[in-house]
């Protein structure tokens, strides 16, 4: 430590002002400030301050996600195994989940970051830490089949004009992460939705490799990759008793298999459990408001069972608990929904806020017929309202503070 | 908000809340009766609190009195270097009010006038005289007085600057009626002294005080005081409205109380002092003469001998600072006040004007902890669940933080939400009036309440606050900007 320390402060110089590097020095501060605690102290105000700052907060936020990260890779392997009709063991499952996951990671972080070191330095600023999180989202809500140049451009358009257009961290009005999957979203849809994309049938590295015709993996008799809610949109059950989900081979699959997540789908959304140990960390830790966590799950939960009583079909029919497994429902909420510069900021509003992403995403995935998930479009509609029901909030504080002197006017005349 | 009333079930809470309904002029017994609980906020676990003993009386050759501690006084000189002065006589005066004053600690000789950049006046020096002699202002029984000459006694007296108005947060305007006066009784900022204990011995002064404050409103004086306090002079206090207010800091900054006894309405005006500064108002009608002694507490996790010294506002600090030992690597951080509030001051300085306590913490400038965002060392404090001070706080509730004065972070712009509503229990949103000063947007500012707040409720904000920006400072201009604005 003390060598590293001694290192450091024998190459500052040339970063300061008027040193050769001076063009490097936010780079340099950003890694200054990721190896020590930056020590310059307090000169106006408080004399001392709380130990947490933007890095410890958003690097708990990164670890809430590992769970959820961690099972997604290992159902990246196991649905491509499911799909080719091979059993390699724990291991290797997990490692090819990791090697087919891992470049589009490193894509995502790389051209992310590379673009906030630039901008941090054309402005002269210190390098904000909102990117780490938004960057491990962005491979995480992309489907498993998504080209890397693809998750290259989203994330530069992203961070660009979601983003550092706006002023950077703290000041973008939509969710950076969704910008970037609505970004493909809108301009590949064929990659971004349907039975193609969601599990991984060719192989990664090498690893794996199943047999190829004509360009196209030769996968086992009866498979599909749709996704549960895929299933959903196109069944023609009339109600949803009738109807059945089945894994990628064509089984029946459970609720149980839903929410631990043996079912195709983005990395990050599969396995709910997962993503509920994140929610607790999130919760425990202050990080995450739990109001606006669980206010999507009662504002999606009061829609369904209000269209339960109508129900037409088999999607109108099903009950709240297999909405919330499936899809992107329990990820938004918990991790989307509750990114603190994009949600309504104060109290009030957070549960008016989270209601309604919840209520909308339902009516999306129910009503929709070209959308099978409407979590993503769901929150970033909301997006751009939080800050109309703040307002409101706000609106209420000071119509009273005005009444109140009012009041007070009154009785002095 | 939660109101407790002991005695007198029959008052419902709506009752108190709206004065007009509730009748205060029945017995004092009634005002003991209301109790109110403050929910938000902090008491930050800070190690090095005050013991409750007497180490002896400082005295300095030197005494220096410093214009910026006056806010909102714009300082004209009364003396020139040479000028003899005795204890009470002007040093100097606030240009847009000339009748407010600021009265010489002692008698001696005005030694030095310091000025820093445009001239601006840093300090004022007097070389203390062997013998104190006092100006006579006169015995007097505040009861019995006009009010006007109650306010004439206090200004002449150079004793004006420790009546504080809001809104704005500066020196009382004398030609405004105030609606209501008040006076705290207690501080509940980390590390703060006991008043119980100060304002042992001065009752008398404390009543004299009071009730000579009462003379300066139509209005009421209301006293707030700590369910903890044992201090008969303040639970007993006469001619006053006297409230209990019960929870963590900030429950003791008299913003808080306000906000929740009766908030400053656009147009109002209201007064604010300490009790400590009533006892020394009262020590004027009682004696007749300006006696600035102060009982003040050394405190802070790098003070060895911790406990009361008795000096007058404007002592030399030196003697007592330089007993305090310096690791041989790091440096000291003095502060005249609270570590939340207080004034940054080095070695040589004085005791502040407005100060009962002077804080020692470590500095921390060469400290390098290395990943320092991944740790999970025991001894960082944080108010968050974020590191594991939450939990061991909630383990061992007496365990106490060292904290030093590094910022521990990077300056960002707002990305956190309710970090601030948590300890900040007033009905304000504070994130939102933030945001309209730093768009210096005047309509937006009043409306969401910038009259009912001082720069001293925001401390907590600031501490906790994950983006590290400088929010004392932000309201301090903010009130500075809005108040040559609208006066």
């Amino acid at each position: 430590m003390k060598a590293l320390r001694n290192y450091i402060d024998k190459i500052k110089p040339h970063f300061e002002k008027g040193g050769k590097l001076h063009m490097l020095h936010s780079v340099f501060d950003g890694f200054e400030t990721f190896l020590f605690v930056p020590n310059h102290t307090s000169r106006s105000g408080v004399h001392m301050h709380d130990a947490r700052d933007s890095k410890r907060t958003m690097i708990l936020v990164v670890v809430a996600l590992i769970p959820a990260l961690l099972f997604g890779m290992f159902n990246i392997g196991y649905q491509h195994n499911l799909a080719i009709g091979i059993d390699p063991g724990f291991w290797e499952t997990f490692i090819f989940g990791l090697l087919a996951f891992l470049p589009q990671l490193i894509v995502s972080y790389g051209v992310g970051l590379g673009i906030e070191f630039v901008t941090a330095q054309y402005r002269g600023e210190e390098i904000a830490e909102g990117f780490l999180v938004s960057g491990i989202l962005i491979p995480m809500i992309m489907p498993v089949d998504t080209p890397l140049w693809m998750i290259g451009v989203s994330t530069a358009f992203a961070v660009i004009f979601a983003k550092e257009v706006f002023g950077g961290t703290g000041f973008n009005v939509f969710n950076v992460a969704l910008i970037a999957r609505a970004f493909l979203f809108f301009a590949y849809p064929s990659h971004m939705s349907g039975d193609q994309v969601f599990v991984r049938t060719a192989g990664t590295f090498g690893l794996s490799n199943p047999q190829m015709i004509d360009g196209m993996a030769q996968t086992v008799d009866g498979f599909s990759g749709a996704t549960m809610l895929g299933q959903l949109a196109i069944t023609d059950a009339p109600n949803f008793t009738e109807f059945s989900f089945h894994s990628i081979t064509g089984g029946q699959a459970s609720l149980m298999d839903m929410f631990l997540g043996f079912i195709p789908g983005s990395v990050g959304e599969v396995s709910t459990l997962a993503i509920l140990i994140g929610a607790a960390l999130l919760i425990i830790t202050g990080v995450g408001s739990w109001k606006t966590m669980l206010s999507v799950f009662l504002g999606g939960g009061a829609v369904i069972l209000l269209i339960n009583q109508f129900a037409a079909n088999a999607i109108m029919g099903m009950p709240p608990l297999y909405h919330f497994v499936l899809g992107g429902f329990a990820f938004g909420a918990v991790f989307m929904a509750t990114d603190p510069v994009t949600s309504s900021r104060t109290e009030k509003g957070k549960w008016i806020y989270g209601f309604l992403i919840g209520a909308l995403a339902i009516a999306i995935r129910v009503f929709n017929p070209g959308y099978p998930e409407g979590m993503m479009l769901a929150i970033l509609f909301m997006n751009a309202f939080a800050p109309l029901i703040d307002f409101y909030v706000i609106d209420g504080n000071i119509k009273k503070r005005l009444k109140r002197s009012a009041i007070k006017n009154h009785e002095r005349v | 908000m939660k109101i407790e009333l002991l005695c007198f079930p029959e008052i419902k809470e709506s009752d108190f809340l709206n004065k007009n309904s509730f009748q205060f002029k029945q017995k004092q017994v009634i005002y003991m009766a209301s109790r109110i609980k403050i929910k938000k906020g902090l008491d930050i676990p800070l190690m090095g609190e005050p013991q409750e003993r007497f180490l002896g009386e400082v005295k300095s050759d030197l005494l220096k009195i410093c214009p910026e501690d006056f806010t909102g006084v714009t300082p004209k000189l009364s003396v020139k270097v040479g000028d003899e002065v005795k204890a009470g006589e002007a040093l100097m005066y606030d240009r847009n009010h000339p009748s407010v004053k600021v009265a010489s600690p002692v008698s001696g000789i005005v030694t030095a006038i310091e000025r820093g950049e445009k001239r601006r006046i840093l300090n004022i020096t007097v070389e203390r005289k062997d013998e104190n002699e006092f100006v006579d202002y006169g015995v007097k029984n505040a009861l019995s007085m006009q009010p006007e000459e109650v306010k004439e006694s206090i200004l002449n007296a150079g004793l004006w600057f420790f009546i504080k108005q809001r809104p704005y947060d500066v020196v009382a305007n004398p030609d405004k009626d105030p609606r209501d006066i008040f006076v705290t009784g207690f501080s509940s900022a980390p590390l703060a002294p006991s008043y119980d204990f100060i304002l042992k011995d001065q009752e008398k002064d404390l009543q004299a005080g009071l009730d000579a404050l009462s003379k300066l409103t139509k209005g009421k004086v209301y006293l707030s005081v700590s369910p903890k306090t044992k201090s008969d002079a303040l639970r007993n206090a006469k001619n006053v409205v006297v409230t209990e207010f019960e929870g963590p800091h900030p429950a003791g900054n008299v913003g808080v109380q306000i906000n929740h006894i009766a908030p400053v309405n656009s147009g109002e005006v209201v007064w604010t002092l300490n009790a400590l500064d009533v006892a020394v108002i009262g020590r004027l009608f009682n004696t007749g003469k300006v006696d600035l002694t102060r009982l003040v507490a050394l405190v802070g996790s790098e003070v060895t001998k911790k406990g009361y010294y008795k000096m007058l506002i404007g002592t030399s600090l030196n003697e007592v600072l330089k007993t305090i030992p310096k690791p041989d690597d790091s440096r000291l951080r003095y502060i005249s006040g609270d570590p939340l509030t207080g004034r940054k001051i080095d070695e040589n300085d004085v005791l502040r004007a407005y100060s009962s306590q002077i804080t020692v913490i470590p500095e921390g400038n060469n400290t390098h902890e290395f990943f320092g965002w991944a740790t999970l060392s025991p001894t960082k404090y944080s108010a968050g669940a974020t590191y594991l001070s939450s939990l061991i706080s909630k383990l061992n509730p007496n365990k106490r933080y060292r904290i030093d004065a590094r910022l521990k972070g990077g300056r960002r712009a707002i990305i956190m939400s309710n970090e601030y509503d948590q300890v900040f229990p007033m009905n304000i949103y504070p994130e939102f009036l933030l945001k309209s000063i730093i768009a210096f947007d005047i309509d937006k500012m009043i409306h969401l309440g910038i009259f009912e707040v001082a720069p001293e409720d925001f401390a907590l904000c600031e501490f906790v606050d994950t983006s590290k920006l400088e929010i004392q400072r932000i309201v301090r201009t903010g009130l500075d900007m809005l108040r040559k604005e609208v006066e």
